[in-house]
Formats: structure tokens, sequence, C-alpha cells
């Protein structure tokens, strides 16, 4: 198919209704409201449903329900919308349900802005509701990746039976660049076998549920969700890594500040410095074996977020004491400058000389 | 010998959790036979709400879902814009619709949404050990308002029906009570009349049953009753409080 010139909030809404999504329950809200816009118009073109519910929390209920009932549904939203939907999303978990939830994040905490920023790295990775729950989260650094990402990340939910996180900034959903909808691979997922659609007096009923008042029970059932989710850890790393091989200095970023930090890496690879980049796209699982293909000739890591450095934790972990472990980043809604980023590391280089 | 009495098939063969004379049992049977009269419960998903009828998932014998504390409207609007075909209800008492889940049911009311509720108001908060509800009535002792409900500090009991018949997309609205057999019989007409709407894609349908905590109110079963009559009944009046259907009818006399 020819590429399309789409924005990054709209394609995604396309590419959900190509991988078979038909309902989408959301609020407006700055900088994700072109995605239920989008919705509104095209959902019941393709035979589907859209749903503006009265507040985040009802719209994530909403798709509890839907998707316990078997369909493909998402929502969308910003960083305070997708903190009123935390206790869903717990809910969803507990219940083993699939669903795709996208965040296109802006400033916080509180009302922050509502410019692009990428402080939702601990709410996304750690999750906000209660319980031992994960959520497999893609952070993908192009409309085109959104795209790719969209539609996988509905086969993996069902695969997995989780909600899937795709977060991004403020820029890629207002950002225009081509993108091409590709057919996705057909996937050989288990039939829903447990959604309440009626027992048609064919069947026991289905449950939908997430409460084990006895604690053996809730506790086997954490350690059901924990094998899960070690099974995703081992499957689903996704990371990309450019000029590992002899680098010096390796930045780490996702999203939109990976771009910036990849100029940056180029910029300073022209003047003959040796710098490499390791660009997240899982943020949970974290790739951690992305990081174990760091070259010995590495000394430094240069973590770069649009945030007051959140995922710099995961990388000191990840990094056991190895190498020193930097962080250069803006917050509130400013977008980090290849310049600053640059600066950064020629201090780094610089100190460790 | 002739049968009687039977369980009805809408409920599942378990015996339930809740207290000896808690009248919710009396309204689970009630919701069960509305649907196995109907016919209804091979198609039929409910949901159970946060309170002491949390457990309803296991007694009703249909597909359920459990929904998080009031947002039972919410997951039913999930799964009826999913199956606008099958039949859905919720089952929620007052703490969680006439409290944290406010929004969600009047919004699912104003969207009129196809589903119908079964609302359980026994004036107080029966799973969590009896704190006040927005229900409580006025003068009433709960363990957060020990001293009796004082309107001037916690504000009068919220009359759900009234509010909610204002709503022109609540098609059915009637409370009903428990605590009589007369009354157990016109509780019964007003459900199986709120899911027969449903059914013939009318809309929104709600009933509000005024229903005893013994446990809570500290009040022994048979008085428990009594105290419902006595007590709730004259602050929330029983009766019809919208049938759009019938209003249909008379515009068009
Ligand atoms: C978000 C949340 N807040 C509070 C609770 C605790 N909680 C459980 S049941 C309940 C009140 C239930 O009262 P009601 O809805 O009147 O039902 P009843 O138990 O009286 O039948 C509360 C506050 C909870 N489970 N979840
Ligand atoms: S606590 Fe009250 S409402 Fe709950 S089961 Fe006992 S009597 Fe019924």
């Amino acid at each position: 198919m020819a590429k399309v010139l789409m924005k990054g909030n709209e394609a995604i809404g396309e590419a959900a209704i190509r991988a078979g999504c038909r309902y989408f329950f959301g609020y407006p809200i700055t900088p994700q409201s072109e995605l239920p816009e989008y919705m509104s118009l095209h959902l019941p073109k393709a035979g589907g449903v859209f749903l503006q519910a009265e507040s985040e929390i009802a719209a994530i209920n909403m798709v509890y329900g839907a998707s316990g009932s078997g369909a493909r549904v998402m929502t969308g939203s910003s960083t305070p919308g997708i903190a009123l939907k935390q206790e869903g999303i717990s809910y969803i978990a507990g219940a083993q349900l699939p669903c795709v939830i996208v965040n296109m994040m802006r400033g916080g905490p509180g009302l922050g802005s509502i410019q692009p920023a990428q402080s939702d790295y601990n709410q996304s990775t750690r999750g906000g509701g209660g319980g031992d729950y994960r959520l497999l989260a893609y952070a993908p650094a192009s409309v085109q990746e959104m795209v790719d990402y969209v539609q996988l990340a509905f086969d993996k939910a069902d695969e997995y039976r989780n909600p899937v996180l795709v977060v991004g900034d403020g820029v890629i959903g207002q950002m225009m660049e081509p993108v091409e909808f590709r057919a996705t691979a057909a996937s050989d997922l288990p039939p829903k076998d447990w959604a309440t659609t009626g027992t048609g007096g064919k069947r026991p009923p289905n449950i939908i549920n997430s409460l084990y008042l006895d604690a053996e029970e809730l506790e086997r059932h954490n350690i059901h969700l924990a094998e899960k989710y070690n099974r995703i850890k081992e499957n689903e790393q996704r990371w990309e890594s450019v000029g590992l091989e002899g680098a010096e200095l390796v930045i780490v970023a996702y999203g939109t500040t990976a771009r910036i930090a990849k100029s940056a890496m180029e910029n300073l690879n022209r003047q003959g410095k040796k710098i490499g980049l390791l660009r997240l796209i899982t943020l949970w699982p974290f790739p951690e074996k992305g990081f174990a293909e760091l070259d010995e000739a590495t000394k430094d890591l240069l973590v770069v977020e649009m945030s007051m450095g959140q995922m710099v934790d995961d990388v000191r972990i990840v990094n056991e004491g190895k190498r020193g472990v930097h962080f250069v980043g803006r917050s509130g809604g400013v977008i980090p400058s290849t310049a600053l980023v640059e600066e950064k590391i020629l201090e780094i280089l610089e100190r460790s000389e | 010998m002739a049968v009687v009495f039977e369980r009805t098939k809408g409920l599942t063969p378990i015996s339930t959790h809740y207290c000896p004379g808690c009248t919710h049992g009396i309204i689970h049977r009630l919701t069960a036979e509305a649907m196995e009269e109907l016919g209804v419960l091979d198609q039929a998903i409910g949901v159970a709400p946060v309170g002491c009828s949390v457990l309803a998932y296991k007694y009703f014998n249909c597909d359920m879902h459990e929904a998080a504390h009031g947002r039972a409207p919410a997951v039913a609007t999930g799964i009826k814009r999913v199956l606008p075909d099958k039949f859905v209800f919720t089952y929620q008492g007052d703490g969680d619709l006439a409290s944290i889940g406010t929004a969600e049911i009047v919004h699912a009311a104003h969207r009129s949404e196809n589903i119908s509720v079964v609302f359980v108001n026994n004036a107080i908060y029966g799973m969590t050990g009896g704190q006040m509800a927005p229900t409580t009535l006025a003068g009433q002792r709960t363990t957060t308002s020990p001293l009796g409900r004082d309107p001037a500090h916690a504000g009068y009991p919220i009359r759900i029906s009234e509010m909610l018949a204002t709503i022109p997309g609540a098609t059915f609205i009637e409370r009903v009570a428990v605590d009589s057999p007369a009354n157990v019989r016109k509780a019964k007409r007003a459900i199986k009349r709120a899911f027969e709407i449903q059914l013939e894609g009318k809309g929104f349908s709600l009933v509000e049953v005024l229903s005893t905590c013994p446990t809570n109110w500290g009040i022994e079963p048979p008085n428990a009753l009594k105290w419902l009559k006595e007590n709730m009944i004259p602050y929330y009046p029983l009766g019809n409080f919208r049938d759009a259907t019938k209003e249909e009818v008379s515009d068009g006399q």
C-alpha cells in the first residue's frame, strides 16, 4: 500500500481499526483528542461503536465490560486521564482481559501542562493501580512505528490476556509523517472461550472477576500472573541499538527524545567521537537483553528523558554499577535540544579522560 | 404431589453468605425469577457490585462480571454496546450506586443505555460494617454517624429514584420494598417490567428496592422489616416515578 501522510493520533485510530478494534471509549484531553475524534467518525463506518464516556473512570470500565464480552477494544488519554484509569486497569489486569490503552503523555504533576513530556515512565512501568500487576508498554518513536505497534499491541493483548499500553508524547501525537498500513501477520490466537456472551444454554456461566477472598487462592492467582509476566519479560523485550560497537558512551532514550539523541549522536560521531544509542521500544519489559550487548569499551551511559529522570533508575539497576550512569533532560513540556545532549556528552567524555 | 414452590433456575444451587434475615436474598430471588420467566437466562450477562452483594456473580445462574465499586453501569454499558441483543443487568447497593457511582448511574440513564438496574437501598454500608450511606436517614445512627445523621453536617439522604426520574433517558423508574408479602409481589412485577422494557429495546430501567440490614441496623429481622416500613417508606415513598412507555401512549391519544 502507498504511504499516506497522517497525524500521529489519527494514525493510531486507523491502525486500531485495521487491527480489528471495533470499540473505543474515551474522554477528551489534549494532546490526544484527535484520536477519539477520528474514532467517532471512522469506527461507525467500520461497524463499530465510539462512545464518549462521562469520565476516564467510566471509559476504562466500559473497556472492562467490552473486553470481558470478547471485543477488541481501546481507550486513549493523556497523563491526568491515565491517572484516573488506574483502578480500572488494575481490575482488567486482575481479571486477565485484553485491551489497548494509549497514553499521549503531557507535563505533570497535577494538571501540569498540555506540552509533550515523558514523565509517566514510572506510571507506565510500575502502574498506579493496586496489586501485583504489569502492563506490556510500547514506546514508539515515529508515526509509522506507532501504527505498527498499535496493531501488534492488540495481538499481544489477546495472546497474554493482559492490557497493553502504547505510550507516546505530545510530539508523536501531533506530528505528521508518511505511514504505510501493513497487513498484520495472521496470528494464531486462542479462542476467547472465557468471554461473557450469554451461555446460550450450551455451557456453564462464565465469570469475569478479580476477587479472590481466600488468601491462598489469591496468592495462587498472583503466582500465575507472575509466571505470565516472566514469559512477557523473556519474549517481548524490544529495543533498537545503533553504533554500540566500540562506543565510548551510549545514550539511552525512547520516543521523541531518542530521535533528538540520535541527531546528537550523529553530529558527534561526525566529529570523530564514538557514541552509540540504545533506544527502548518496550518500557516494560525493560530491554535488559539490549544492555547485555553493550561493548566492553563503553564507559558511560547517558539517559535522556523529557522528565526530571525516571527511567534512569531502571538503567542503574540493569547497569549493576559497571559504568557511569548520567542523566540529562528537560521537563514541564520543554523538549531537550540536540545541543543540550551534545554538551552533556562532551562534558562526560572530558571528565572520564 | 403438586409442586407449589421450586428454586428458580436463575440462581445457582449454593447457599448465599447473606446474614440471616437480610433481604438481599429475596431480591436475588425476584431478579432471578424474572429472568427465568422471561426466558433470558441463557442470554443474560449480569454485573455485580462491590458491597454485600459482591458475590452475586456466584449466585446468579448466568454469565457475570464483577465490577469495581460504583462502576457497574459503565461495565454494563461496555457489555451492552458489544452485545446489543443480549440481556444486561446490574445489581447494586446504595453506597455503590448512590455515592461512589453516581456519575456512572446518572450518565447511563442519560444515554438511556438499554440495560436494567436492580438498586438495593438499605440505608447503610453493609459490607464495611455499618457506616453512613448517602441514603442513611436523618437521625439514623451508624458507625460514622454515631450520634445520628445530622443533615446540617452530612446533608439529607439522597432520593435516587426521584432524581433519575427527571432524566429524559430514564425510561422506567420505580421504587418498591420487600417488607411484606404484598410488597414482595409488587417488587417482582416492577423488576419484571423493567426487564421487559430492555427486551423491548426501550432503554434504561431501574428498580429501587428498599431492603433491610438487620446486622448493621442492630435490629432483629422481623423488627427490621417493621423499621423499614415505619422509617424508610415515609421518606422514600413507593411507586412508579417514570414510565416513558406509558407517556408515549398518552401522548398519542
Ligand atoms: C474504591 C473502593 N472504595 C471503598 C471500598 C470499600 N467498600 C466496600 S463495600 C462498600 C460499601 C457498600 O455499601 P452498599 O453499596 O450500600 O452495599 P451493601 O453492603 O449495603 O449491600 C465500601 C465503601 C471499595 N471496595 N472500593
Ligand atoms: S451486613 Fe447487612 S446487607 Fe450485608 S448481608 Fe448482612 S444484613 Fe445483609
